[in-house]
């Protein structure tokens, strides 16, 4: 199918986005990397009257370094994202993009989109709430600076207020030193049945701090706080480990869809769980 | 404020500008057209195939800047001023590109409604990496469905075309 008309504006600020936000409310959508949006649309699944297109934004793109904070802007490519090389200081997000679709949709597909996007099934949003992100929002006061564990409300449903925009991301440059990222999917690039991102802090054989979050298995990306409140000051191996699968998973209620049943992902999340931090642990070990 | 060299006003037809395999093209499009079909019904370029408009299965595949990019996911008014490759700017008059004939002498093909993609995605992929493994060369093909031959024809097709590549010495692009 093709998608319905639509009027065309491609703003060069952002305040002229703002502005056209203002103007047509409900019926004025912004138009990012496209992958997302651009097929439903052609599915009429999405018919905006006014198509807000922020490509013309070069202000929007680019990753800068802040030392304590790595900010990238709502409209860098994913693959740019991918390749950058100061995002080798946070190897996790690679990891982490390499997941998300295939090599053509992540050329257009931006990174601030697939965050405002905010499918359940989504990695990045998991991501952000394993590395404590925080989303910057702009909108006609100005800016506003919101923790990822407030950012994502629902399915596809984000506190960005109708009159805002994401303009970027903010990223802590330190974080815990063991992580892994995994997820289970029919085909490679497709979205995940489930997925997790986790980070540990791990001196002398005990965790000082771990960080869990599920993707795919409700309708906002999850953190697993009993299990990991549960794995604080104890060794993350054999049967603390088998434990904290068992209270990640008692925690959650999938739904079920074409995909897979509810209590398939389910014990798919304690499955990823286990195999997620014992991974995490050994690359620790590899320094 | 701008849409491509034209007002905001008028939202019918707006010329396009273009490069495609290397020649400057205009046309016209309403906003909503997709990329695909303005180089499939305004420019006549019917080798880049359409099959499921969302963006699963690759058929639509063209190269922007450089990139493999999915024609069915953008619409032809933002690819203004853009350098794009198709399928047809692979062959010199009769002699087919070098991934192409891997593809024929590996039987990578049958129908070949999903080949144009996959010729675009393996130029792009030889251009990054002259000499992927087979691991990297299934990751960079996942977002490319087949529904004939399988991959493993496809697979075989990329290492001979990697290997072509690799003894003229030059890159998928300049030959
Ligand atoms: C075949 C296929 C497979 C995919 N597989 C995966 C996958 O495995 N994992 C995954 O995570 N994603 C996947 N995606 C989605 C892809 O990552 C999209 O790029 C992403 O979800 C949306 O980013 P975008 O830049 O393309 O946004 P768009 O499609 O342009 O926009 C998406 C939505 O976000 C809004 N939006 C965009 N940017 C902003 C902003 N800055 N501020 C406010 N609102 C904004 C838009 O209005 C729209 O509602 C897949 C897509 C396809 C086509
Ligand atoms: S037609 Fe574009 S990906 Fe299928
Ligand atoms: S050759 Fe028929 S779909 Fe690939």
């Amino acid at each position: 199918m093709k998608p319905a008309p639509f009027k065309y504006v491609v703003p060069d600020t952002v305040d002229e986005v703002l502005a056209l936000q203002a103007e047509h409310e409900d019926e004025a959508k912004v138009l990012a990397g496209g992958q997302s949006l651009v097929a439903l649309m052609n599915f009429r699944m999405a018919q905006p009257s006014v198509l807000i297109d922020l490509n013309g934004l070069t202000s929007l793109s680019g990753i800068e370094n802040g030392g304590p904070v790595i900010e990238i802007k709502a409209l860098t490519r994913q693959l740019e994202v991918e390749r950058s090389a100061t995002m080798t200081a946070l190897p996790i997000v690679a990891e982490a993009l390499r997941h998300v679709a295939h090599v053509a949709i992540r050329a257009r597909g931006t990174f601030g989109g697939n965050i405002a996007h905010a499918d359940p099934a989504s990695e990045l949003p998991a991501l952000m709430l394993a590395l404590e992100a925080e989303m910057v929002a702009t909108g006609p006061d100005g800016e506003r600076v919101i923790p990822a564990a407030d950012f994502f409300k629902g399915y596809f449903t984000t506190s960005l207020e109708p009159t805002e925009i994401l303009t970027s991301v903010r990223i802590p440059t330190k974080q815990p030193g063991a992580w892994a990222f995994m997820e289970l999917a029919r085909r490679h690039g497709d979205f995940a049945l489930a997925g997790v991102a986790t980070l540990l802090d791990v001196e002398d054989g005990r965790c000082r701090s771990a960080r869990i979050a599920l993707f795919g298995v409700a309708d906002t990306p999850v953190r697993a706080t009993e299990a990991e409140a549960f794995l604080v000051g104890k060794d993350p191996v054999g049967e603390v480990l088998e434990e904290a699968a068992r209270i990640t998973a008692e925690a959650l209620n999938p739904s079920s869809d074409i995909h897979a049943p509810g209590a398939y992902r389910k014990k798919l999340s304690s499955v990823l769980v286990k195999r997620a931090v014992t991974a995490a642990l050994n690359r620790g070990d590899m320094g | 404020m701008s849409v491509q060299e034209t007002s905001t006003d008028a939202q019918d037809d707006l010329v396009v500008q273009v490069r495609v395999n290397g020649e400057s093209r205009r046309g016209f499009a309403e906003p909503r057209t997709l990329l695909s079909d303005f180089l499939r019904h305004e420019l006549g370029l019917t080798g880049t195939h359409v099959g499921c408009e969302h963006g699963v299965c690759g058929a639509c595949t063209v190269l922007i800047d450089g990139e493999p990019v999915r024609s069915c996911l953008m619409f032809a008014v933002q690819a203004g001023g853009k350098e794009i490759e198709t399928v047809e700017g692979l062959a010199k008059g009769a002699e087919m590109h070098p991934i192409q004939q891997a593809f024929q002498e590996n039987h990578a093909l049958q129908c070949a409604f999903c080949t144009p993609g996959f010729l675009m995605t393996v130029s792009a992929l030889l251009d990054t990496n002259p000499d992927p493994s087979e691991d990297e060369i299934r990751e960079y093909l996942s977002g490319n469905v087949c529904r004939c031959t399988g991959y493993v024809g496809i697979v075989a097709a990329v290492q001979s075309a990697a290997k072509k590549l690799r003894d003229q010495g030059g890159t998928a692009d300049e030959r």
